[in-house]
């Protein structure tokens, strides 16, 4: 952690519900400008709702604690009375686990209006968009870094897209959109394990400095370019236990046991929550 | 002239466009000064009025019977029981105005929400005008006319109906109603009787017309009346793509607006008619379109339709011979207080045939899309094909979306598919593309303008950018 006060994502005593149901039992998590952190801990105990609770998900309902961006020189900004698009002109980001296909909406043409309205935090409605030619070189240019074909910003936004290709359209926004902190969730789920070594070095050549990122994964391989300099691990909606780089590796080789045992009450309440959703996941019932 | 929806339909290289102030012109190019000035406007309609406008006119004879033989039909016959609600006075309507009646109004008349939308758009003052019949726009006169030079160099005649029946009387007694016969329905009667204005389109044996003919350039004042009669006739191995009306919102004073266009594609033939409409919220639309194509022809109809209280609109395409085909692309956009009751109909009257209707409406604000689609296959039309897909997008829970999908076969040997679907903007859609940034305004716009897509990339591009733009106006508001 650098000494110099940075900017940060501050998450205090979070408690989040969906549809009634509490996911999210007070979780607490600071991530500066510029580090990576690792968030693990089996289905269904909250990960994906954490990353859904910061961006704003309207089916997300937070019933206490806060989300705050802190500036370095403490000025705060409350996330949660903000809109998912002001969150996003705030520098926030979450890769999706599932993207949602948007048919006859091309990639690019999406991609212009995104990038316009996050870098243009004040922007209204109706004005200009950013230069085509501007838009186009540039985002030709983060494709051929990325060694993604730029025939893929002609297709329709996620619709058809295999799973591999979904979760390189997300790392392409990530790179266009270049926020301050970034949700990556799940971002290797349905990759062959080259795919995954991709993504690991794409993110890594996105990242950097100026971006704090939440890397949201059950395997170490997508940490291989990206090593955390903190590991949490949640458990039954609250982060039980954080550590070192070396925390991802064990928990990749031996699984949760040892957690649960360490934690017996947050693995109780991850008992009781799968009972009253009837399954594994915590996946959004409007999905 | 710097409209941004016509310039690339033709090609500017050969024809000098107008500018600069037109009316100190008007005399130069204004062709109907032959109009005899004796006409009383009236509301309501009766014989007496159907033979001034016949005389009005200077008809011959036959056109004045067709005239006179329509408005008995038109009498004799109920209103339509389906579809929509028909408020329609008939004896509180002027069926005729002259063009300098209807250039009469002033531009402080024109209603502020129009002017807001022409502004908008960006269209020009002097299009504004024109479109919202203050005055005639003659610029497009002289684009016309060089227009014209071009084309009958290659015999094709682009008129308007009226001075067809004059000057091409033999063309106009073989087709005229023979498509749409005045006893096809209600409307088609009350066109046959009181018609006015339209295109007469005749492109002859072999002639392929490379750019797309717009009605803009040939319009004036009459034929933005409520009751255009257009006619086209692609002689073998022809071809043309017809653009009607314009994207601007059309303003009128009268409720009723009641078109009627007959086709016919001969052998090898090639057709396609484009049409985006946006009416004025008072406005009835009842129209009749229909085509015959013949051997081997093709016939496309492409129909978008916004606005109006209440629009009844389905172009059918009957396939007279063998390897006719039929296709025809349909978008509705209904919100608070309209009606689209759009669809299409597709006849396969010979072996061989095809067929496609792909329909897209949207409806928000407590609007109201209806697809109302036909899909006949007449006894012996042996291995005929048509596929209908109709999906409909609906923005709120107070608004409303039907199909009324009707399929009559009577040969054994065909292939018909028929898909629906109906589906709400997801909030997982608009989720992720707020989440990008968007606000949810823009987010529904674009998902909006991705659901009609497949059928915006179908319109020639000045059209399909228009058509982004209207979707985008017509998407204001919506979320709340």
């Amino acid at each position: 952690m650098t000494a110099q006060p940075q900017e940060k994502l501050v998450i205090s005593g979070l408690h989040a519900a969906v549809e009634g149901q509490e996911i999210l039992k007070g979780v607490d998590l600071e991530i500066g400008r510029g580090e990576i952190h690792a968030l693990m801990g089996p289905n269904g105990s909250g990960k994906s709702t954490l990353g859904y609770c910061i961006m704003g998900h309207p089916s997300y309902e937070v019933t206490a604690g806060s989300i705050e961006l802190v500036e370095a020189d403490g000025t705060r900004h409350d996330l949660l009375a903000m809109e998912p698009d002001q969150r996003a002109r705030a520098g926030v980001f979450l890769a999706f686990q599932r993207p949602m296909s948007i048919p006859g909406v091309r990639l690019a043409d999406f991609l212009r209006h995104a990038v316009t309205n996050v870098r243009n935090p004040d922007r209204k409605e109706g004005q200009e968009l950013m230069p085509m030619r501007d838009f186009r070189s540039e985002l030709k240019a983060k494709m051929a870094d990325l060694s993604i074909d730029t025939e893929f910003a002609r297709r329709y936004v996620n619709d058809g897209f295999s799973g591999g290709e979904m979760k390189r359209a997300e790392i392409l926004q990530l790179a266009m959109l270049r926020p301050k902190f970034a949700i990556l969730d799940e971002t290797d789920s349905g990759l062959d394990a080259d795919a995954v070594r991709l993504a690991s070095q794409s993110i890594a050549r996105i990242g950097g400095a100026e971006m704090g990122i939440l890397i949201i994964t059950h395997h170490e391989q997508l940490l291989e370019h990206n090593i955390p300099l903190r590991t949490h691990v949640m458990l039954g909606g609250r982060i039980v236990e954080s550590g070192g780089p070396e925390l991802a590796a064990e928990l990749h080789k031996r699984g949760y046991e040892r957690i649960r045992a360490a934690y017996p009450e947050a693995a109780a309440a991850e008992r009781s929550m799968q009972d009253a959703l009837g399954s594994e996941t915590a996946q959004p019932v409007t999905a | 002239m710097a409209t941004g929806f016509n310039q690339s339909a033709i090609d500017s290289s050969t024809i000098a466009i107008g500018t600069g102030d037109a009316i100190g012109e008007i005399n130069k190019y204004d062709f109907r000064t032959d109009s005899p000035a004796v006409f009383k406007a009236r509301r309501g309609i009766d014989a007496d009025i159907v033979s001034q406008i016949s005389e009005m006119k200077r008809e011959p004879a036959w056109m004045r019977d067709f005239r006179l033989k329509s408005l008995e039909i038109f009498n004799s016959k109920p209103m339509p029981h389906w579809g929509g609600d028909i408020g329609v006075d008939f004896q509180d309507i002027f069926y005729y105005l002259k063009p300098a009646e209807q250039q009469g109004k002033t531009w402080e008349e024109v209603p502020d929400a129009i002017k807001k939308t022409f502004d908008r758009l960006g269209i020009p003052e002097a299009e504004r005008k024109f479109l919202s019949g203050v005055k005639a726009q003659f610029e497009s006169e002289v684009v016309y006319g060089s227009l014209q030079e071009d084309l009958s160099k290659q015999g094709v005649i682009f008129t308007d109906t009226d001075t067809a029946v004059r000057e091409h009387p033999d063309l106009l007694r073989e087709y005229f109603g023979r498509i749409i016969p005045p006893t096809d329905n209600k409307f088609a009667a009350l066109n046959s009787a009181v018609w006015s204005g339209g295109s007469f389109i005749y492109v002859p044996k072999g002639v392929k017309i490379e750019f797309p003919l717009q009605a803009y350039f040939r319009i004036n004042a009459e034929s933005m009346g409520q009751f255009e009669r257009t006619l086209i006739i692609v002689d073998e191995g022809a071809q043309v793509h017809y653009v009607e009306g314009c994207t601007a919102p059309m303003y009128s004073t009268e409720s009723l607006h009641s078109a009627v266009v007959e086709i016919v594609v001969k052998k090898h033939g090639r057709c396609r008619y484009t049409t985006i409409q946006n009416w004025a919220n008072n406005i009835y639309n009842l129209v009749t379109k229909r085509a015959m194509a013949y051997e081997g022809a093709m016939m496309e109809w492409i129909d978008g339709n916004l606005g109006s209280h209440l629009t009844m609109k389905y172009p059918a395409v009957y396939m007279m011979e063998p390897g006719a085909r039929g296709e025809i692309l349909s978008i509705a956009f209904a919100s608070a207080g309209q009606h689209q009751d759009a669809g299409a109909k597709l006849v396969h009257a010979a072996p061989n045939t095809s067929g496609r209707i792909v329909s897209k409406s949207i409806s928000k604000n407590g609007g109201r899309a209806s697809y109302r689609g036909l899909v006949r296959v007449e006894p012996g039309a042996r291995k005929s094909r048509s596929s209908v897909v109709c999906d409909a997008l609906i923005l709120d829970d107070k608004s409303r979306s039907d199909t009324y999908p009707y399929i009559e076969i009577e040969e054994q040997d065909v292939s018909i598919g028929h898909e629906a679907s109906v589906s709400k903007i997801g909030e997982e859609q608009l989720f992720y593309l707020t989440s990008r940034g968007l606000t949810e305004a823009e987010a529904s716009t674009m998902i909006v303008g991705g659901f009609i897509e497949p059928l915006v990339k179908e319109l020639p591009m000045e059209y399909a950018v228009e058509m982004n733009r209207l979707i985008e106006l017509q998407m204001e508001g919506s979320v709340g």
